[in-house]
């Protein structure tokens, strides 16, 4: 939040104290079949006492290698090639293993991205804390050191924590886990904490809760921070300064606000072209995507890296040579990687992108009448057997009723374990419904599986996947797997036309026509959705079900994507289906949004309807939650508690009253809310009375001097 | 990581021809040289496949003469001219000039010989035992795999009792009922080891069912039998090669031991398992007749043992 | 648990069935040869079909079955044709014999495989690790019959240290285990090491061992008590199987030298058609097959708290 920036900059103000951590000129290589590798360039950075530094950039830009070098954990073929690292004024580079086993975990302490995974499986939670004091105080005995263990995970805020110190990792959820690893990192009160992605793995009210968390550290302990990230707003929310890096490179580095509202690296400036905030529009504001891609490390441009991508790239200028870190506002510690910023007129500086003509939805394509999806669970047990009770229900999905419009894009909105992609799976005829109707086109598709269905119906009802790597069968070329579902749907058999239409679809896809004989392996994540969104679109389906279609993707590549979904549904009038969990891209390009939760839907409106007060109380604290990248709008904060119930055993009555912040008593948990209609199309699933929901104020707001 | 492309953005409209799938295969072939055990392995093993094709050019004698006196002869030794023996065409006599560089056996036999086309005998029969156990795994990990329901449970559970059973007993239970011909020996091999592989493509395929292409299949109404073989079988190749090499060279071991107790290929065949088995009376007293033999089988499957390893790492290398 | 060791049960009691109803299937096809192996080779065939008939191979092959499944719940095992003697007075002397053998080569294959595949796996590609991954590939390539003419052609033949045979009835003698035990060890031991070297190296890799580091833990707290328990979980239950491995590897071990082994007795029967007794011992593999995937099932429970019993 903004406010934070104040109280902590006094801090660092009031005590200019030595930096804690002292990075310079820092060249950090890995070594591999193809050679040496750089990984990080001439990297420089400071971290004084109780300042929370964010390291933003896209993958492979090297954020994550300057947290293992500070910890001087490369693995078995990265090197520090030259530079100093000083911590506390002590250099790491020349302390013995011994010397930096004593800092590591007591000095300088770290958060992962898999909380999970950082976990060893096979141990009692409450002895991995403990060994962490036994190992760094002298003297401490290990009931003493238990002890302290569970007090902290007290001070994480984790309900019941002498069940959790009993507790093996899988035995609590992922955002318990990522507290559990973050009681493990202040254990012995470290001077640094490194955080990489710390929430990245979690569910968007999850990661709210550990972001606030975060924040608190840094407040009562004082502890400084490096924040890696590859989300903007998330850094916004937590950090005081930022160094915004770009193919192992530092593109430019300043105090938190001053990134935000004076950004100087065209790098930086294209980022924020890419991130669907607020005041983006998919029709009035379109995102303008960085063009080209990350140049690979062993194929970066001479000069500047981001040379070949920049529009205001000068030859001569910005081809040769190590650019330098240049300093724009001494007393802001601004300083960018550009030969040329004080030379660039942004203001007159407008990245063409057309506004496009708002669709007009047509008539109904998809119409879903309280479908349910049950899945049956067969206990064998025998007391089950004898007490009648050895089939219960995963209720993946209950009473889902929406509709889709021609042209129109519905979005579902959901966190995981919400039943958005089994509704896809049963939509696409993988599974069947278990009642309800699911009427496309006319025809209902509810009891018939896949094999079942017309060529014409499976045609028109086409799917891109979730994730790049998985989305193409690797041993095929590109030019097989499209001409395969051209052949399949029988739109064309003459082997020299079915290529021809190939070669057209990637065209269309804006790829060039050489990767026809690719394989997957050769293509990055990018292009590989590229080819997926050309395959859903050879059979010029009706209607595509996206599944996630951008958030494997970096920020950049997902503002191409998008923009190239868009167009295509536009060119070829589909209905878009798309299922998401990021609120910023669904905000930005659905005309309806559908909120689900636990297998029910909580709200359904037009994007507007859904963004704006009467929400449901899920939307709100889900629409709280999203982390934005823009310092112009304000937030009102509402962070949940608890936990997901198990599907298997949800709440009699409204799912969410477990979790819910303005729950109103015995009602909610009894029985099932009642679905109000607001207006003709906005629904909201909520026992609340309508008219006490709209006196709520809205989430978020936009400061009218933007 | 290694080949992701930067191509320039404009559609250029020349399009490259598509590599042939034969050299593809080459190609990849080619990269074991970045590991030297894998390297080496391939040149045992085509070592033995360059003897066994070549066999009757390099074998000095005839597998099966005999020759009396150098009956148990110490390799390097030859007979001393004038000695008579049987032989095919009646009584013949020994001029000097035969030698049995590693030596004679029991029958007066040339252990060499016997090696050189034993080779043939092994490398015939072993790929062949080992392709039919592959054809009914994969048929039946496919099945259990990708069905999963109840053909997953009767096709898992008949695996587990095959499996759960001593191999040799299973063999030997099986040659003695049937035989020892070259057809029940393969049968035998492949009953014994398609549930072993049917567990690992059953395993490779539970995890490959679940990617997003195997899902695009379905949702275009692809037929399972597709979707088997054309989707999931290929990408699930690489740990089976891997394991296939390994397997051929158990196979080996298998043919060799089933040899050794009596029920390998009918005697006049030089497989080794038969040749350390006729000698195995005199490995006391003269060991090269099996020695030999021994240190023929131990090095290809050393060396196929090593090709598995070889391409192991150089697959996990990607 | 006790759900757990019931399920077992029965399914033990199932395998027994398929693979006696197997056996005796596929041993029908040999039966006619029975008279000239018990009498002799020049019977004449109204001697044959007589003893055919006193022995009560004429009956159908059914009647027959549950016939011998009354006698082994009875407890009775049998005759067998080979030995002229109860199957049971043979089988279980035999067993012990091999269990003697069986109980050395684990002694020493276990603590050896294990320690060297977790030196190996501790740090992948060093010099220590090329070397024990090279012997152990070398060691598993070389089948039991072969090292066991190397061993014998060196130690026997060339040095002359030991006996090539083991006697049987004599007094139990030390140095002829020898020869038996290190062949069983070099064969069994290389797979385990793999598997130990394969596990302990996953686990130095995975993002726990890198917490436990990076938790500022001396490097042996992070192996033993971190990367060890992880590490074991899956060479455990090959370690288990082996036992089951065991009776069929003895089975060359024994015919080699001589041994009054379990192996050796099955060989014998299995190539003599002696019905009765190739049935006690399947049944004896299958108890032992059952039970150690059994201990393997449960001791992996133990190692993995993943794991519930179902």
């Amino acid at each position: 939040m903004p406010e934070q920036a104040t109280p902590v900059l006094d801090k660092t103000t009031a005590a200019p104290a030595a930096p804690v951590l002292e990075i310079r000129d820092l060249n950090l290589s890995y070594f591999t079949r193809a050679g040496e590798i750089p990984a990080v360039i001439d990297f420089s950075l400071d971290v004084r006492p109780g300042e929370a530094v964010g390291l933003v950039g896209e993958s492979g830009c090297g954020k994550s290698t300057v947290a293992m070098a500070v910890m001087r954990y490369m693995g078995g073929n990265g090197r520090i090639m030259s530079g100093s690292i000083k911590f506390k004024g002590r250099d790491m580079m020349t302390m013995s293993e011994e010397e930096l086993r004593q800092l590591r975990g007591s000095e300088i302490a770290m958060v992962y991205q898999e909380p999970m995974a950082a976990l060893n499986p096979s141990m009692k939670i409450g002895d991995q804390l403990a060994e962490v004091p036994m190992y760094h105080e002298s003297g401490i005995s290990y009931p003493q050191a238990w002890e302290r263990a569970r007090e902290m995970l007290g001070n994480v805020r984790l309900p019941d924590p002498e069940r959790v110190m009993q507790a093996y990792p899988h035995q609590i959820s992922g955002g318990q886990q990522q507290r559990v690893v973050i009681a493990m990192a202040l254990l012995s009160n470290p001077s640094l904490l490194l955080l990489d992605e710390p929430t990245t793995a979690l569910d968007v009210t999850v990661e709210a809760g550990i972001v606030e968390l975060i924040r608190d550290i840094s407040q009562q302990f004082g502890t400084s921070m490096l924040y890696i990230s590859h989300n903007l707003g998330l850094i916004l929310d937590t950090c005081d300064r930022v160094c915004v890096m770009y193919s192992g490179e530092v593109a430019e580095e300043s105090a938190i606000r001053e990134i935000f509202t004076n950004p100087c690296h065209p790098y930086t400036r294209g980022l924020f072209g890419c991130i669907p905030t607020p005041g983006k529009d998919k029709n009035a504001h379109p995102l303008t995507p960085i063009r080209g891609q990350l140049p690979l490390p062993h194929q970066r441009p001479d000069g500047c890296n981001f040379g070949p991508r920049c529009d205001h790239f000068r030859a001569g200028v910005c081809d040769h040579g190590l650019v330098e870190m240049e300093t724009v506002d001494a007393h802001l510690n601004h300083r960018a990687r550009c030969r040329r910023w004080d030379e660039i007129d942004w203001d007159n500086y407008r990245v063409e992108s057309e506004a496009r003509p708002a669709m007009e939805a047509g008539e109904v394509v998809l119409d879903i009448k309280q479908m349910q999806k049950y899945y049956p669970i067969y206990d064998r047990s025998l007391t089950a057997v004898l007490s009648g009770g050895s089939v219960r229900y995963v209720k993946a999905n209950e009473e889902l009723s929406f509709e889709a419009r021609k042209k129109q894009t519905v979005a579902i909105v959901g966190e995981s374990g919400c039943g958005k992609s089994t509704f896809a799976k049963v939509l696409m005829g993988l599974e069947t419904a278990t009642n309800g109707e699911l009427t496309f086109n006319g025809v209902d598709l509810a009891d018939k599986p896949v094999q079942k269905r017309r060529k014409e119906m499976i045609r028109s009802l086409q799917m891109v996947f979730q994730n790049p790597n998985d989305t193409l069968n690797p041993s095929m070329t590109v030019g097989q797997a499209i001409g395969r579902v051209i052949r399949k749907f029988e739109i064309e058999r003459n082997p020299h036309r079915v290529q021809q239409m190939v070669l057209d679809l990637l065209d269309m896809v804006k790829l060039p026509r050489s990767f026809i004989n690719r394989r997957p392996r050769q293509l990055s994540g990018g292009q590989k959705q590229r080819i997926g969104v050309a395959r859903a679109f050879a059979g010029k389906p009706a209607m595509v079900i996206a599944d996630e279609p951008v958030s494997a993707l970096d920020v950049s590549v997902q503002a191409a994507v998008t923009g190239l979904l868009m167009d295509i549904q536009a060119e070829y009038e589909t209905t878009l289906l798309f299922i998401s969990h990021d609120l910023g891209v669904v905000r930005y390009l659905a005309d309806r949004v559908v909120v689900m939760y636990l297998g029910q839907i909580m709200e359904q409106g037009t994007t507007d309807e859904v963004f704006s007060p009467p929400y449901h109380p899920y939307t709100e604290a889900l629409l709280s939650a999203v982390p934005i990248a823009d310092v112009t709008v304000k937030k009102k904060r509402i962070i949940l508690e608890g936990t997901l119930p198990s599907v298997l055993n949800p709440p009699a009555g409204c799912p969410f009253c477990t979790r819910c912040p303005r729950k109103i008593g015995q009602i909610c948990e009894d029985v099932p809310p009642p679905d109000v209609e607001v207006v003709p199309g906005h629904r909201i699933r909520c026992h609340i009375p309508v008219d006490e929901l709209k006196d709520v104020e809205p989430v978020i707001q936009i400061a009218a001097d933007a | 990581m290694t080949s992701v492309p930067t191509d320039p953005g404009p559609a250029d409209s020349v399009i490259p021809r598509r590599q042939h799938p034969a050299l593809r295969s080459i190609k990849a072939i080619g990269l074991i040289r970045e590991s030297w055990v894998g390297t080496i392995g391939l040149g045992i093993v085509l070592f033995w496949v360059l003897i066994a094709v070549f066999a009757p050019v390099l074998a000095p004698y005839d597998p099966t003469q005999q020759i009396g006196p150098l009956l148990n002869a110490s390799p390097m030794s030859c007979a001393e001219p004038g000695q008579r023996y049987l032989n095919d065409q009646g009584i013949a006599t020994t001029d000097g000039s035969e030698c049995f560089w590693l030596g004679g056996d029991q029958l007066g036999q040339d252990v060499l010989s016997r090696i050189i086309y034993g080779a043939q005998s092994v490398l015939f029969f072993a790929p062949l035992a080992t392709a039919c156990a592959y054809a009914v795994g994969i048929a039946m990990g496919l099945l259990a795999g990708y069905k999963r329901g109840w053909i997953d449970d009767v096709l898992s559970r008949i695996g587990d009792i095959i499996l759960s059973f001593p191999v040799l007993v299973l063999y030997v239970v099986i040659i003695t009922a049937f035989g020892p011909s070259d057809l029940n020996i393969v049968l035998a091999v492949t009953f014994a080891s398609a549930p072993g592989i049917m567990r690992i493509v059953r395993g490779l395929v539970l995890d490959l069912r679940n990617r997003d292409y195997v899902g695009a299949a379905q949702t275009r109404g692809e037929s399972s039998l597709y979707i088997m073989f054309v989707e999931i079988l290929p990408n699930a190749r690489g740990p089976l090669i891997v394991d296939a090499c390994l397997r051929l060279g158990y196979t080996t071991i298998t043919l060799g031991v089933l040899g050794f107790l009596g029920l390998g290929l009918p005697p006049p065949d030089p497989n080794w398992g038969n040749l350390i088995a006729e000698n195995r009376e005199v490995v006391f007293t003269s060991p090269h007749s099996t020695l030999f033999p021994c240190i023929a089988i131990s090095s290809l499957v050393l060396g196929l043992n090593m090709l598995a390893d070889g391409l192991r790492e150089v697959s996990l290398k990607d | 648990m006790v759900i757990f060791l019931a399920k077992r049960a029965a399914y033990m009691v199932l395998t027994m069935i398929a693979v006696s109803i197997l056996l005796i299937l596929l041993l029908e096809v040999n039966v006619g040869t029975l008279p000239t192996r018990v009498l002799g080779p020049y019977i004449t065939q109204e001697q044959a079909a007589h003893w055919l008939e006193a022995e009560g191979y004429n009956r159908p092959i059914y009647v027959r079955y549950f016939e011998w499944i009354g006698d082994m719940l009875s407890g009775d095992f049998g005759e067998s044709t080979r030995f002229r003697e109860p199957v049971s007075d043979i089988l279980w002397d035999r067993l012990g014999n091999t269990g003697i053998l069986a109980f050395f080569v684990f002694a020493i294959m276990v603590p050896l495989s294990l320690g060297l595949g977790i030196l190996s796996g501790m740090k992948e590609g060093s010099r220590m690790d090329r070397s024990i991954s090279f012997l152990s590939v070398v060691t598993t390539s070389v089948p039991e019959f072969a090292s066991a003419v190397l061993l014998s052609t060196i130690f026997v033949f060339a040095l002359g240290w030991l006996e090539g045979t083991v006697g049987s009835g004599s007094a139990f003698n030390w140095t002829q285990m020898i020869l038996p035990v290190s062949v069983l060890v070099l064969y069994g031991f290389g797979y385990i090491a793999r598997m130990m070297r394969a596990s302990m190296a996953e686990v130095m890799q995975s993002p726990y061992i890198r917490t436990a580091v990076l938790k500022g833990l001396p490097y042996r707290r992070v192996i033993l008590r971190h990367a060890l328990r992880n590490a074991l979980i899956a060479p455990f239950t090959v370690i288990i199987l082996q036992i089951n491995w065991l009776l069929s590897g003895v089975i060359v071990v024994e015919f080699f030298f001589s041994y009054d082994g379990f192996g050796a007795l099955l060989l014998e029967a299995a190539q003599n058609t002696d019905i009765d007794l190739i049935q006690a011992c399947a049944m004896v593999a299958v108890v032992v097959a059952v039970g150690t995937q059994t201990i393997a099932d449960i001791g992996y429970t133990y190692l993995n708290p993943r794991i519930r019993f179902t």
